[in-house]
């Protein structure tokens, strides 16, 4: 007898590509950013990568546009932008 | 302790996953799962995080993971550490659960592992009402909250759960919240390391269920400690330990005004003049409360 069990295995993108959920999207001024990482920390997506220079990049195929990290960033250096 | 930068690159719960834009939850579940690294056991019984992973069979956590029946999280994790302690593994068993799991409906089960003293590790995320099932009251909802079932405000205050949990003598309680990540963080390492049952409860925003702005949840769960509505401690082998970040906020001269907090959310708009007098007394009878008992045997 074949016994199936309901696994899951892991995935990226596990509901779909969420960043199409957002209206708005985050833009980071590179030029503004201090490197503190405190957005990439508080990301309740997972979606901003922290390079070893602790520079970040923004995923946007996940990002849903919350906007924690614009509204975290102690210099104002992430910006929600309309999408 | 552990600043923001030395928090490790890897990532255990990806992205892409069913929860709302600016979740606490997965704020918390981010970090706890960074500090605890690979090697650990979950077991989820029904709350958010039962949906947050998403449908089978993709998964966004990259950890073993068990859902349980809303009770069952507890005896489930009992049933694990022994299965592993057979097998002869020295993992770390997580449970992950929602307030409604820990302080209702999980809470028999919960009482009886941490008599038992099992070697589990339980951690309660509190977003103070039922959010899955869509913002029902629980006994973690504050005193005169709005919800889907108390539409005129909650009357009764919030159960003190992790003092029950001292209660039962067991070596580890703890409070957390997603604000202080750096303290949750250390938190959750100094926890790893210990043996028995240790419970750690973290505050954790819902930004549909508390009518709050997507990008204030972070901020909300900040004011909470500095306003004094969730004080941070730690319970070490019965010694009562008044956690960094909520020090300065013992004093009610110190206290960020209620409102601040109050303002924020859509589920406090209600509230009238006496309804914030009678939330600040219980504030300033718990944080006297709390500065009475900091660093002295408790239990």
């Amino acid at each position: 007898m074949r016994v199936l069990i309901p696994k899951s295995k892991p995935s990226k993108g596990a509901v779909g590509k969420t960043g199409l959920w957002r209206t708005s999207k985050p833009v980071v001024n590179h030029d503004k950013c201090i490197k503190c990482v405190i957005c990439w920390a508080f990301c309740p997506e997972t979606t901003i990568f922290r390079f070893q220079d602790n520079s970040v990049d923004i995923d946007y195929e996940y990002c849903k546009g919350c906007g924690v990290c614009a509204n975290e960033c102690p210099v104002n250096a992430i910006e929600m932008v309309e999408d | 302790m552990t600043s923001i930068k030395q928090l490790p690159y890897e990532e255990y719960f990806l992205a892409g996953n069913g929860s709302c834009p600016g979740c606490g939850l997965t704020i918390g579940l981010r970090n706890v799962l960074k500090a605890l690294g690979k090697e650990v056991y979950m077991v989820v019984p029904a709350s958010c995080s039962s949906v947050v992973q998403s449908p089978f069979p993709n998964s966004s956590a990259t950890v073993p993971l068990l859902n349980t029946p809303f009770a069952a999280s507890a005896a489930a994790a009992s049933g694990m550490v022994r299965a592993l302690k057979v097998m002869g593994r020295d993992s770390v068993v997580m449970v992950w659960a929602g307030d409604g799991g820990t302080f209702d409906i999980g809470l028999a089960t919960v009482s009886g592992a941490a008599e038992r003293n099992e070697d589990l590790l339980y951690i309660c995320y509190d977003n103070e009402a039922y959010m899955n099932t869509g913002g029902h009251r629980s006994s973690a909802t504050p005193l005169g909250t709005f919800t889907g079932t108390t539409p005129t405000g909650k009357r009764e205050n919030k159960k003190n759960i992790p003092l029950i949990m001292a209660a039962h003598g067991i070596p580890y309680v703890a409070t957390a919240s997603i604000a202080f990540i750096t303290d949750l963080y250390d938190k959750i390492l100094k926890a790893k390391d210990m043996k028995g049952f240790r419970y750690i409860q973290i505050f954790s925003p819902c930004t549909p269920g508390w009518l709050l702005p997507t990008e204030k949840s972070v901020e909300s769960a900040k004011l909470a400690v500095q306003t004094g509505m969730y004080p941070l401690f730690e319970i070490e082998n019965g010694i009562f330990k008044i956690s960094a970040p909520s020090k300065a906020y013992l004093k009610k001269e110190k206290r960020k005004p209620l409102t601040d907090y109050f303002k924020l959310q859509g589920r406090f708009k209600h509230l009238k003049e006496e309804d914030i007098k009678l939330i600040e007394k219980w504030v300033d009878e718990i944080s006297e409360e709390y500065a009475s008992m900091d660093g002295k045997k408790v239990v």
